[in-house]
């Protein structure tokens, strides 16, 4: 590389002219000691709202926060608990107190000490009714937290709960800075001071926020100097900002993911299951619905893989159950219902439905089988998905109709009112298994999420053990039961799970593909120097 | 005059209010509130707390009684606070205001600056071909995708020749640069986004210039003044133009809201942090207290610029007068 953009450079015009374009990155090494410098610069469709781990919900702000913030425990690349602010913790035999053993020396961003104060702190506003916080529920059930030394913290629970060492990932705030002042409007909801590996140093609204390697964070300084993260609300410019190499990282749809290779010569692709599915979902509720053999019926009709080639290009795996294939959860033995159209067909004549008349739609008691498929505006991977269903349920005899509806009166009218024969749609998950709210039968009130109806005795039990049980290997074996029972009671036929599919720029060594993802090692990414494209000068 | 003045600006008050109500009613009666956004299908949000989450924001209230709330804190003029961020709703609209603007004037500037000369020039050179190349050429403009045109024109400077910046207003490093650097910088940031408005934006102005012009033209004044035996530079632009750009005038003053309207489209296609995104991302999110700031800005801009466009034509036309 022989140019290089010099911040702070007199002619920044030509210090950006001449930005390296040609630079030769396929015979970068990953061998040699780790070098600092250089600037990542990360991209996003929307703005952050605040830099607040417990005020804020999308997910921009929660890029920006997880580099900030720490929480007293972290999941590590396999998705286990590992320590973070807290050096260790204790579990009671009951299961009601956990005990949390604070690192020592750990400094906030302005050099003051974090201590237990910090973390009461934090968990009083959690469960302050004048925060506008939607995280509460899980520390509701805290019924006393005793601070007991300046590095020591025992929190009581009302009943055992499991994920509550997962709800202690929230980043954990200063006491000090929040101390004046309103809580939801407070300056430092937009100028964070954090324990995390990046220092807070500057937000333009909708146009980029600015981090800087934190030099005292306890896991070691970060190799890169500074993290930009440019809003950039359009995808397709987006896309142009990375052929041009302005931008260091992007999520890929599966299109442009398939685009030319030479688009991506100075970038390496990565793919992984993300931690989501995508599902058809039945209203129990409704007589058609209610017999499980009909819904088997569906799930051999329906060719997933035709789907994930049509919809997601072939980027995504069939789906089998609740949980994705990277979650400890997930059980591989599950056998997904396999595509026979002539096995569906078998059933359906089982439960009476014959092929009658012109249409060649099956009938009962004159009555043609029939019902609508509703989805929400605005996601092309669905109402895709909800076509090819169709078309395959019309080769068995099924006429499905779509609808398409616009997200808000999707879910307020149609999806919490159970007002609805089938859905499609998709869920986000946390990386704790407990699905809880999705799928016990006490869940299903309007606006709760078993919005399906869903009833079963023996997935009740499992549920409330497995928020119950600590022990990892024995949580392991009840949710690899909800996954089996789940996938062969199908009260959702899973879809699909997508993948992720980042492409970071080629001169960043470190970036490796784990169970938890990309970026759980983001701090010891390193640029050798002779690649450095950016130069602080007075750094 | 003053008493004009003064009497339409009472008149102001019942259509504003009217305005807001309206706008409220509609805002409440779209499906959705501002706490779904983050509450709905989040399996990690239970309902008690999504129900709490409303409460705080007051959304449990009839519409009346939030409307209620609003004109109270308005009285004071206080617009509230964002439900998005939690920051004053007039802070956010004065923190994009001045890059709206920056882009429209100079945009306006640039449509001023090429649609008048095409449009004098086209009538009285009526018919030539001149004329009709420049009629092909401005309604090519105004019937041109802006966003398409915009990615084309990003591949080529930005991508293929590497000339100016694709989107975006600052360099990252502009920050750190002097006031030379930070003017070059903004200058080629600004160069597409501006050159675009500007080319799609020619056709009213050229095309309500060229009419007139023709109309005024034709009259017995402009035959009088050729008679003196004024040069055709003296004619056209002291008589005739002075008159044909009459209407201009009150386009000028009706273009007052849409100067700090912004377009949602344009700004997020060149990532331009403007009032346009704000509007759109607020009606999106259901952001009640910025939606009704930025209508009700909107609205008292409307009426000011009729007002503005009524009370210039008095300046530019002494035939005119208002009782």
């Amino acid at each position: 590389m022989k140019n290089k953009l010099f911040f702070f450079a007199v002619l920044p015009l030509i210090g950006f002219l001449s930005c390296s374009k040609t630079g030769d990155y396929s015979k970068i090494k990953a061998a040699g000691e780790p070098e600092h410098g250089d600037v990542y610069v990360a991209s996003s469709i929307g703005d952050a709202s605040y830099l607040n781990p417990i005020l804020a919900t999308d997910s921009a702000s929660g890029d920006i926060n997880g580099l900030v913030y720490n929480g007293l425990v972290k999941y590590d690349k396999d998705i286990n608990v590992a320590p973070s602010l807290a050096e260790s913790w204790k579990i009671s035999k009951d299961g009601l107190k956990i005990t949390f053993y604070l690192r020592k020396g750990v400094k906030w961003h302005d050099g003051r000490p974090f201590t237990a104060d910090d973390v009461e702190f934090t968990f009083r506003k959690l469960v302050d009714p004048d925060v506008r916080t939607p995280y509460g529920s899980d520390y509701m059930l805290v019924k006393n937290f005793r601070v007991i030394d300046r590095h020591t913290v025992e929190i009581t629970y009302k009943e055992p709960f499991a994920p509550a060492i997962e709800s202690w990932m929230m980043g954990i705030l200063p006491k000090h800075v929040f101390r004046r002042g309103d809580f939801n409007s407070n300056p430092a909801n937009r100028s964070p001071v954090g324990t995390g590996p990046f220092r807070f140093r500057e937000w333009k609204t909708d146009e980029k926020i600015v981090l800087e390697a934190n030099p005292d964070y306890f896991e070691g300084r970060p190799y890169i100097d500074r993290y930009y993260y440019r809003i950039i609300p359009d995808q397709a410019v987006q896309f142009l900002e990375l052929r041009n190499q302005s931008i260091d990282e992007m999520g890929l749809t599966p299109d442009q993911w398939k685009a030319y290779p030479e688009f991506f010569r100075a970038y390496n692709k990565f793919r992984y299951p993300s931690f989501s599915y995508t599902y058809l979902a039945f209203n129990l509720k409704k007589p058609l619905f209610a017999d499980k053999r009909f819904r088997q019926a569906i799930a051999h009709a329906i060719d997933k893989k035709e789907i994930i080639d049509g919809v997601l290009l072939g980027m995504g795996r069939p789906a089998t159950g609740p949980y994705p294939p990277s979650s400890w959860a997930y059980d591989d033995a599950v056998k997904d219902h396999a595509y026979d159209p002539e096995k569906a067909e078998k059933i359906l004549t089982g439960l009476g439905w014959s092929r009658r008349g012109k249409d060649d739609i099956l009938k009962k008691d004159g009555k043609p089988l029939e019902f609508t498929v509703i989805t929400n505006q605005g996601n092309k991977l669905r109402s895709l998905t909800a076509e090819i269903l169709q078309a395959q349920l019309r080769k068995v005899g099924i006429k499905i109709n779509i609808r398409i509806i616009e997200w808000s009166s999707f879910i307020h009218q149609f999806v919490d009112k159970k007002n609805f024969d089938a859905i499609i749609l998709g869920w986000s998950l946390s990386r704790d298994p407990d699905q809880y709210l999705i799928w016990h039968s006490g869940q299903t009130g309007e606006g709760q999420y078993n919005f399906i109806s869903y009833s079963n005795g023996e997935i009740d039990k499992l549920l409330i053990e497995g928020r119950r049980t600590f022990d990892v290997k024995k949580r392991k074996n009840i949710y690899n039961k909800v996954h089996r029972i789940l996938a062969g009671d199908i009260p959702y036929v899973f879809l699909y799970y997508p993948e992720s599919l980042p492409v970071i720029h080629k001169r960043f060594i470190g970036p490796e593909v784990a169970p938890a993802g990309l970026g759980w090692n983001f701090h010891k990414w390193w640029v050798s120097k002779s690649n450095q494209k950016y130069v602080l000068e007075r750094y | 005059m003053l008493g004009y003045t003064l009497k339409r600006l009472i008149h102001f008050i019942p259509v504003v209010i009217g305005i807001t109500v309206i706008t409220f009613l509609v805002m409440h009666l779209s499906p959705g509130k501002p706490t779904d956004a983050v509450t709905d299908m989040n399996a990690k949000i239970t309902q008690e707390a999504k129900l709490r989450l409303a409460a705080l924001y007051g959304l449990d209230r009839p519409w009346y009684v939030q409307y209620f709330n609003w004109i109270k804190r308005l009285s004071a003029l206080d617009f509230g606070n964002s439900f998005k961020d939690g920051r004053p709703a007039i802070k956010k609209i004065l923190e994009r205001l001045p890059a709206t603007l920056l882009l429209n004037f100079l945009s306006l500037g640039l449509i001023l600056a090429v649609a008048l000369p095409i449009g004098i020039y086209s009538a009285i050179r009526h018919r030539t071909f001149f004329d009709k190349a420049m009629t092909v050429f401005v309604f090519i403009g105004f019937s041109m995708p802006t966003f398409w045109l915009a990615l084309l024109l990003m591949i080529l400077f930005g991508l293929k020749m590497g000339l100016l910046p694709i989107s975006g207003l600052h360099s990252l490093n502009y920050a750190e640069m002097n006031l030379l650097g930070k003017t070059i910088d903004l200058a080629r940031h600004l160069a597409l986004p501006v050159l675009i408005t500007g080319f799609t934006g020619l056709a009213g102005l050229s095309r309500y210039s060229r009419s007139s012009m023709l109309e005024v033209i034709k009259q017995d004044y402009i035959k009088t003044a050729y008679a003196k035996g004024l040069p055709e530079s003296a004619v056209i632009l002291k008589h005739a133009a002075r008159n044909a750009l009459l209407p201009v005038v009150t386009i000028l003053g009706l273009s007052l809201p849409s100067m700090i309207g912004g377009g949602f489209i344009f700004e997020t296609i060149f990532a331009y942090p403007g009032m346009g995104r704000l509007g759109y991302e607020a009606i999106m999110s259901r952001d009640y207290p910025v939606i009704m700031a930025v209508g009700t800005i909107a609205a008292v801009l409307t009426l000011l610029g009729n007002l503005l466009a009524d009370l210039t034509y008095t300046w530019a036309d002494p035939r005119i007068r208002y009782k």
